[in-house]
């Protein structure tokens, strides 16, 4: 089959353009291939960043385009690092990142592995269940701080069906205990069916004739889920965990919606954080330097567990 | 399959893991059941205290969603009869119709831009992933890191940048710089995820091609690409779903001509407070085209995602 | 100065032609403002100004928790979206100092619009910069207040009118003073009510943008807050946190933890009008936009509504400002057409359609003319809450001074973090980091 459709795009194709589409060494095609990415990602992704670095070292201000634009060293970063109240926006996001981690991963893979046992109408739930993550943060966002209202949202109510407690004795949102947890568990609801379906994927590929070998050696279930099934899906988890925290550590719309960083600053995640300085304080040099702060911490994290992750690939 | 396999799991294990899938599901479903279950309330059912459960379905939240109002004085109200059912429900709530409301562009807005940028990052992906399974290119790592970087800066830490650097190039408030935008944000994912699929390829289909004396481009379109559609689909997917819901660049940079939907669905207001029906109502529809998109492509969804992590 | 000879152009082309003539070209004008239920009412208002002018109008409304940031980035990096403005009260001191706004003095008095016809407040609020100076950078557009909606169907019960007149002596009616709004508060919470149970107040809270701020200045003020002094506008030791302005922010947390409704840590403008709308709530901070809406509400609206103005307290009687001016963008092509319609829309007629049409006119023509008090059933409340109106910090650095706000008192009132002097300590000192950058201190 595949030589008859080799053969019609063969004859198809006239001779001039095979000949110069043939004429390209295979490194010109790579480079062909490569170079529109490249060019747009350093267009609209390292233009901005180096912009944003040489901010970083000055006192401008977005909302004083005349004012005169003064070179001020590390003055930023300083301010930054000395700034208490950043550490702790720095560790509403880390209790953030860390939590909503741990319960996407735990419930994501529990929830593919459970799916994976293939019972009848599977894909059908499977659908269902990737359903939340469809719908718009901001749109999330915004509608949960309804569901979360004690009288007229659903939360409560459902909570309070099933403990027996009063609806209206807690409130998700404004008790500075529980505002933490109201973020994590939206997420979590929103998120998990990306690691579950990261996690399926590598469970569907794994083929079944290493289960058959395990079998045949009389390995127990238990042994064959910790030996085969766990290594086998690390790298997809660990894949599904690397894309889930990027992006929560960028978190803004879905938070910024539902608490506003509220109450006092509990839930003040290090991007609304940033949003404040860059867009209503207008210190554009200071949150410049702040971006970049993030960044290198990101990238830092990242690049360390991107090399962990090629070594679980590899192994 | 053979009629029996060691590796399917026993009918009693079958029937645990299909209730606890369903349950967790159907506790997944209530808030989206409410949001849509909220579009068909009267405004003073939806913020009802206690909440309501039952209550009598009405389309308010939809046309308010579609059309700006004003308020009407009893004379204005009886000089102008409503004609269709439409005007009755504006009618009924004291307001006469001025316009159509701004949902409809945003909408429009957000499916141009939406598949548009899809469309670009999972064709640029597709190149890119292509020649980084398939050739030597020097700091392969380095650079598939490097993509990987772009998606790491708070979308807040750049906006200011974008914004005067579109300005000057004529593309803010536009579609095309909106396109590019997404584009660039999604390429991260799409490149490797594509990668990943595209390393599973074995090269023994182009090699027969080459020998067959096809060119490298030929053979890439014609055997490589059937044969990633499974990943291409998937990619497409998750692209989909990120440009489609994103809000901070389109808050930051957008305006009048190319504002998404999702910056203008949590702000729908009514008489006096938030029309929480028309939000309900908007949530609703704008979820409708990614659900059918992905519906349409499931078969490939999980296939699709590999990240070249299966061993062979 | 270019914007003066286009601004003498400007005069001289509105002068020459009559407003019902085409005039020599056709602009379409964009105006910009928040999304919000008057910007509808302002759609409609306009057509008349199509139909005389043959310009043709576009509108970009903005969401309120994102109209400060979109609008100011636009005047900041000089944007031509917009050429008429209708930005919020505080941004005047930066639009004027930055050249975003043309100034309209020469244009008012060209076109013979004074602003001794405009409710003073609203003129001092929205269109002077300095304060209380006679430069003009807008026209008020919108005059808002923050003020009280309270249950009169509620305060209207024998039997709850008895048992307030046992426990305090006196009628349960519109309250006297902050002490007495607390005291009604608190006999409304938890009370059953038509078997729901119900609570005192819905205050502001919000935290994102400006919400708390916007609540708890109401209390301040009447406490002994204030912004400097008569003489020195920036000496904030003694004034922002006087033991006054202490005591009046520990009555605005004691409010919020006696009587306000379980989840209301983060309410603003349309949560609080929800809670109202829904009858959780006997007593209702909200500004006076919103009081069309509630007079016309199936479950709260006519008489079981009733508006005041908000109480004194022990050392003053104020009420926040809302509510915005209209301006000429400075970086707009079309500022010609742009005057014409601040021209239109000063006309008293406009005006006065303007107010039927659920717009807060500033024009004394329309609040003073016969009839007005009755037009509506709030109609008096707004005028009385327009004579006591205080205004936050309008300077160019009012954003990072909300910010600073926001944050303290939010981590006090709602977090409990802290005591109210520590809080308003640390604002002092936030402030003071903010004028001392900008060099005003």
């Amino acid at each position: 089959m595949t030589d008859s459709t080799l053969d019609r795009v063969a004859r198809a194709t006239p001779p001039r353009v095979a000949r110069r589409i043939r004429g390209l060494s295979d490194r010109a095609i790579a480079w062909i291939f490569v170079a529109p990415t490249i060019i747009l990602l350093l267009a609209v992704n390292i233009f901005p960043l180096i912009w944003t670095i040489y901010l970083s070292f000055t006192n401008y201000r977005a909302n004083r385009p005349n004012a005169e634009v003064e070179w001020v060293g590390l003055r930023n970063y300083q301010r930054i690092l000395s700034d208490p109240e950043i550490w702790q926006t720095m560790q509403a996001t880390a209790h953030f990142l860390f939590w909503t981690l741990f319960f996407q991963v735990l419930i994501g893979f529990a929830l593919a592995w459970l799916i994976n046992q293939k019972f009848r109408g599977n894909n059908l739930w499977t659908t269902i269940i990737v359903l939340p993550m469809m719908l718009s943060p901001a749109v999330v966002g915004n509608f949960w701080t309804f569901l979360y209202q004690p009288q007229i949202g659903i939360f409560n109510n459902i909570i309070s069906f099933f403990s027996g407690a009063d609806p209206t004795s807690f409130s998700m949102i404004g008790d500075v205990r529980l505002a933490p947890w109201s973020i994590v568990i939206v997420d979590t609801w929103m998120w998990t069916p990306f690691v579950m379906l990261i996690c399926l994927a590598g469970l569907r590929s794994i083929p079944d004739s290493i289960y058959e070998a395990a079998e045949c050696d009389r390995a127990s279930k238990w042994r064959q889920f910790w030996t085969i099934t766990v290594p086998m899906v690390l790298p997809f988890l660990m894949l599904a965990v690397l894309f889930r925290g990027i992006e929560n550590f960028k978190m803004f719309d879905l938070v910024v919606q539902l608490t506003g960083g509220g109450p006092g600053s509990t839930t003040e995640l290090t991007s609304i954080n940033l949003k404040r300085e860059a867009f209503e304080k207008w210190r554009t040099g200071y949150a410049s330097a702040y971006a970049v702060i993030l960044f290198v911490t990101v990238f830092g994290l990242a690049s360390i567990y991107v090399k962990a992750l090629n070594r679980v690939k590899n192994r | 399959m053979s009629s029996y396999s060691i590796t399917e799991p026993s009918p009693r294990s079958k029937w645990i893991a299909g209730i606890l899938v369903v349950s967790y599901a159907l506790i997944t479903l209530i808030p989206l059941v409410w949001i849509i279950a909220t579009g068909f309330k009267s405004s003073s059912d939806s913020i009802a205290y206690p909440p309501k459960v039952f209550f009598e379905p009405t389309l308010e939240g939809y046309v308010n969603l579609f059309t700006r109002q004003t308020r009407a004085t009893p004379e204005q109200l009886a000089a102008t009869p409503p004609t269709t059912w439409y005007e009755q429900i504006v009618h009924d709530n004291g307001m006469v119709i001025s316009g159509p409301s701004r949902f409809g562009e945003r909408f429009m807005n957000s499916v141009i831009i939406g598949f548009g940028s899809t469309f670009l990052s999972v064709f640029l992906g597709t190149l890119a992933a292509y020649a980084f399974s398939r050739y030597r290119i020097p700091l392969k790592d380095d650079l598939m890191f490097f993509i990987l970087s772009t998606r790491m800066m708070p979308p807040i830490a750049v906006a200011i940048p974008i914004f005067l650097m579109f300005r000057a190039a004529g593309l803010s408030d536009t579609h095309a710089g909106m396109i590019l935008l997404y584009t660039a944000v999604n390429l991260s994912l799409a490149v490797w995820l594509l990668k990943g699929f595209i390393d599973e390829i074995p090269r023994e289909y182009e090699e027969a091609a080459l020998i067959d004396g096809y060119t490298r481009f030929q053979a890439f379109v014609k055997v490589v690409l059937p044969q990633a559609a499974t990943g291409i689909a998937s990619t497409a997917i998750f692209c989909l779903i990120f440009a489609w819901n994103e809000y901070a660049f389109a808050v930051l940079l957008t305006s009048g001509t190319a504002q998404t939907a999702p910056p203008f669905i949590p702000t729908i207001i009514g008489v006096g407070g938030r029309d929480w029906p028309a939000v309900a109502a908007g949530a609703t529809l704008f979820l409708v085209p990614v659900m059918v998109f992905t519906i349409l492509l499931r078969k490939h969804l999980l296939r699709g995602i590999t990240f070249g992590a299966v061993r062979k | 100065m270019k914007t003066k000879a286009r601004l003498f152009a400007a005069t001289a082309l509105v002068g020459l032609s009559s407003l019902a003539s085409t005039g020599a070209y056709a602009a379409n004008l964009t105006l910009c403002w928040a999304a919000w239920d008057p910007a509808n009412a302002l759609i409609e208002l306009s057509r008349d100004f199509e139909e005389q002018s043959g310009h043709s109008m576009s509108f970009e409304f903005v969401p309120w928790p994102n109209f400060a940031d979109r609008m100011l980035n636009e005047l900041n990096s000089r944007g031509q979206l917009c050429d008429l403005m209708i930005g919020d009260s505080q941004w005047i001191g930066l639009a004027a100092e930055s050249g975003h706004y043309i100034q309209l003095n020469d244009f008012f008095d060209a076109e013979g619009i004074s602003m001794d016809a405009f409710i003073p407040a609203t003129v001092e609020g929205y269109a002077a910069w300095p304060k209380g100076s006679t430069n003009y950078w807008a026209l008020p557009a919108f005059a808002d207040v923050v003020g009280w909606t309270y249950r009169r169907d509620w305060f209207a019960r024998e039997d709850l009118q008895a048992e307030f007149r046992e426990l305090h002596g006196r009628d349960l009616d519109v309250p006297a003073d902050l002490q007495e709004l607390k005291e009604i508060a608190e006999f409304f919470q938890g009370r059953e009510i038509d078997g729901r149970t119900v609570y005192g107040a819905a205050l502001f809270t919000e935290r994102g943008s400006e919400g708390i701020t916007m609540g708890v200045t109401n209390v301040l003020y009447n406490f002994g807050f204030r912004y400097g002094t008569a003489d020195n506008p920036y000496q904030l030791e003694g004034t922002v946190n006087s033991p006054g302005a202490v005591e009046g922010l520990e009555f605005y947390r004691a409010l919020y933890e006696c009587c306000t409704p379980p989840g209301s840590s983060d309410w603003y403008m349309s949560e609080t009008i929800d809670a109202y709308r829904s009858g959780q709530v006997a007593l209702q901070m909200n500004f006076a936009f919103i009081w069309p809406g509630v007079d016309q509400d199936a479950n709260v609206g006519g008489d079981r509504s009733g508006y005041f103005t908000n109480p004194p307290g022990p050392d003053g009687h104020f009420a926040q400002l809302g509510g915005q001016g209209i301006s000429v963008v400075s970086y707009s092509q079309n500022q010609d057409a742009a005057l014409e319609y601040i021209k239109w829309f000063a006309q008293p007629e406009i005006q006065q359609r303007w107010w039927e049409l659920g717009g807060f006119s500033a024009l004394n023509d329309v609040v003073q003319a016969d009839g007005f008090v009755d037009s509506q059933p709030f109609a008096q409340t707004f005028l009385d809450s327009m004579e006591i109106v205080q205004d936050f910090w309008a300077e160019p650095t009012y954003a990072e001074l909300l910010l600073a706000m926001q944050n303290r008192v939010h981590r006090y009132v709602i977090a409990g973090e802290g005591t109210a002097q520590e809080a308003l300590d640390a604002l002092v000192r936030d402030w003071t980091e903010i004028f001392e950058d900008d060099g005003k201190m």
